[in-house]
């Protein structure tokens, strides 16, 4: 199976060498905030859900996004495929500010950035065959590749391990596994340069989620793609990321390289998160950091640093000042006014 | 011409059969079924084709569908029946009335030139009658359905769709005409209205009595399309499958038409279908209250409330078109029960 994530022929060779520090995706200060409303006349509310997220893609590589239900890391990812229009911030791709891009520039847009969902059941039109789904962007767009658009389906069906005589099969005729290929091939359709992947594989068994990391690796790898990996599964994340942003409460708290993040990390709860991860080869409760409380509401998120409410290390400069994002010893950008230090082992 | 398609595209295919078809498509997985069955072009079942297959199955469908079809029939056929019988529906048989105007004979007049009596009174052919009345009330009942459904698809789908202030407003529409008794605008609007157009002393053509009621059948009976068609659109508007058509660039034409409307025809089709007999029985509702299909045009209702006066003397004349309209509304109901049940297996009795 694995040979048979051949290039397909009409693809644009890869560029292995690109200029290093001009990152295809860059965003500053990324804000969303949705309005609430009780009633008709009700107050009016403001739900922080992304509240001012600054990071950088560089082409081909693999960003995780990680943090637990609520942080803002879908919204996140639906900012960047322009399904969620940003409150205020800036998003550049390719040296383009696209943050409110319309029209034409959107549909371009649209081509090269595209998504992967989380609910491979959800996801695909049931109503439709797989042939029609996968041809969807390629209709929508008006693009007729060379050998029409039967032929770019089934070596898309293909490229992601499926049998390409089943491209006049229903969503409903297969496994959640293959669902979720069925998904990725859509999102390869256009030959995008950056994909987001909104939970791509937490829908699935164990042992399919395997199979789908290994394929959207393989994709990265044949394809030079970019990825935005949007998980709270950390294993994972650690498996297919080279660089892991934690989210907290609609703010990026920590950023960093993979092994930074998971053997140094400085922001308490990045620590807190990482410790949560059960692991068989530690038996008991030995260094499992348990964090007090709920969740804030980002209805109204606590003055300073977000996470003091819960932090053990808190103290009143947390409450009064907001700790900024700088390099800490350790390697990481971390937004603390206490880092960690040292290793976690 | 799909199988040679098909066949080319694999490249590993190479030459194809000249003798027998043994050929290994190393590209697919080892899992493969038996070449022959590889050969053909794997063709799934839409959830469309898998609601008819369960259709199919249904005894209940099949016998109301039957006799739906027998009646259709029969009714589309009324000056063809009248042609083969030698009667028109309005002719009066007053030669075999009584001093009383009462039909001769048994049971109503029945003999075999006259299947099921005649009417007292006037005596015309209870089963000519009965044809045409038929006739009046499907075509006034399929009429409004499809105007209601029309009008409440483009509402709901409008309202789902836009949502905020456009939605609001249409959702007040909708509860405002919900509150409406209809029987009592059906009872003040259709006598205004014809006035309006039409003189005291002008007669009315039958058309227009029949359009006026199917316009007051649709003006007040597109609400619960309109509000279930709502729904499902802001149900499935959320759904991540018309997330990814608009991340790949889709506009909202596409959107509505390709990916939404697909998915709510089912519900649409279950009301159209449940709407049928709700108008067949309202029709002759207004018929009974003498707002309905005016004479000489037959109709069912408006033959029962002429039968009320005879009831006593002549319970034939009340209990056919009464059994008519019985039988269309009963048949009517359980297909649209059964096409519910078939088109969403997941919903129970």
């Amino acid at each position: 199976m694995t040979e048979t994530l051949v290039q397909e022929p009409g693809t644009e060779p890869v560029k292995p060498s690109r200029p290093s520090g001009e990152p295809l995706l860059v965003v500053d200060e990324l804000t969303k905030h949705f309005p609430v409303r009780s009633g008709m006349f009700g107050k009016t509310g403001l739900v922080r859900a992304v509240d001012g997220v600054s990071f950088s893609v560089q082409p081909g590589e693999t960003l995780g996004l990680v943090g637990e239900s609520g942080c803002g890391k879908t919204t996140t990812g639906r900012m960047l495929v322009r399904l969620l229009e940003p409150t205020s911030g800036k998003i550049t791709f390719e040296g383009k500010d696209i943050s409110h891009a319309k029209g034409a520039g959107l549909r371009q847009l649209r081509q090269d950035m595209q998504i992967i969902f989380q609910d491979p059941y959800a996801s695909l039109n049931p109503r439709h065959t797989v042939g029609r789904i996968v041809a969807m962007p390629l209709q929508v767009n008006g693009i007729n590749p060379p050998g029409g658009v039967k032929k770019r389906v089934q070596e898309l069906l293909e490229l992601v391990g499926l049998n390409p005589e089943h491209y006049n099969r229903y969503p409903h005729e297969f496994s959640g596994g293959q669902r979720q290929r069925i998904g990725v091939a859509r999102a390869l359709a256009l030959k995008p340069k950056i994909i987001v992947a909104d939970e791509p594989v937490s829908a699935l068994d164990v042992s399919i989620q395997a199979q789908v990391i290994n394929l959207l690796r393989g994709l990265q790898r044949d394809l030079d793609l970019a990825f935005v990996f949007i998980a709270h599964d950390l294993a994972v994340v650690r498996h297919f990321c080279q660089r892991i942003g934690v989210m907290y409460l609609g703010k990026l708290v920590e950023i960093g390289d993979r092994n930074s993040i998971y053997e140094r990390p400085a922001h308490p709860y990045t620590r807190a998160l990482l410790s949560a991860v059960p692991d068989v080869t530690k038996m008991g409760a030995s260094g499992r950091i348990r964090l007090e409380g709920d969740v804030p509401t980002p209805l109204n998120p606590p003055s300073g640093c977000r996470f003091r409410t819960r932090c053990w290390k808190a103290q009143e400069i947390c409450a009064t000042q907001e700790p900024p994002l700088t390099i800490k010893p350790n390697g990481t950008t971390a937004a603390c006014h206490f880092p960690e230090e040292g290793a976690i082992k | 011409m799909r199988k040679t398609d098909s066949a080319s595209d694999v490249p590993a295919a190479g030459a194809t059969d000249g003798l027998g078809g043994t050929v290994a498509l190393e590209v697919n997985s080892p899992v493969d079924a038996p070449i022959e069955a590889q050969k053909k072009e794997f063709v799934g079942r839409s959830p469309g084709q898998l609601a008819w297959l369960r259709l199919k199955r249904d005894r209940t469908a099949a016998i109301s569908a039957i006799t739906l079809v027998i009646l259709g029939v029969i009714a589309l056929l009324a000056p063809v029946i009248g042609k083969l019988r030698g009667m028109s529906a309005t002719q009066p048989f007053t030669d075999k009335l009584n001093d009383y105007a009462m039909p001769l004979g048994y049971a109503g007049g029945m003999n075999s030139t006259h299947w099921l009596g005649l009417e007292p009174g006037n005596g015309r052919d209870i089963l000519m009658q009965l044809v045409y009345g038929m006739r009046t009330s499907l075509l006034i009942a399929f009429a409004s359905a499809i105007v209601a459904s029309t009008i409440g698809v483009l509402i709901g789908v409008l309202a789902g769709y836009a949502r905020g202030w456009l939605d609001s407003a249409i959702n007040w529409v909708i509860d405002l005409t919900l509150a409406f008794p209809f029987l009592i605008f059906a009872l003040a609007v259709i006598p205004i209205v014809e006035d309006r157009f039409f003189g005291a002393r002008d007669a009315i053509p039958a058309s227009f009595r029949v359009g006026l009621i199917i316009a007051t059948f649709g003006m007040f009976s597109w609400t619960y399309t309109a509000r279930l068609v709502r729904g499902q659109v802001i149900a499935l508007r959320e759904r991540e499958f018309v997330e990814a058509a608009r991340a790949a660039g889709a506009g909202t034409q596409h959107i509505l038409f390709r990916q939404l409307l697909p998915n709510i025809w089912a519900p649409i089709l279950v009301t159209l279908s449940l709407n049928v007999p709700a108008f067949i029985t309202t029709e002759a509702a207004l018929a009974f209250v003498n707002i309905g299909v005016i004479e000489p045009t037959p109709d069912l209702g408006r033959m029962i409330f002429n039968s009320i006066a005879f009831v006593a003397s002549d319970p034939w004349y009340t209990l056919w078109p009464g059994m008519t309209i019985f039988i269309l509304v009963l048949a009517f109901n359980l297909l649209g029960d059964s096409l519910r049940d078939a088109l969403d297996p997941k919903s129970t009795r």
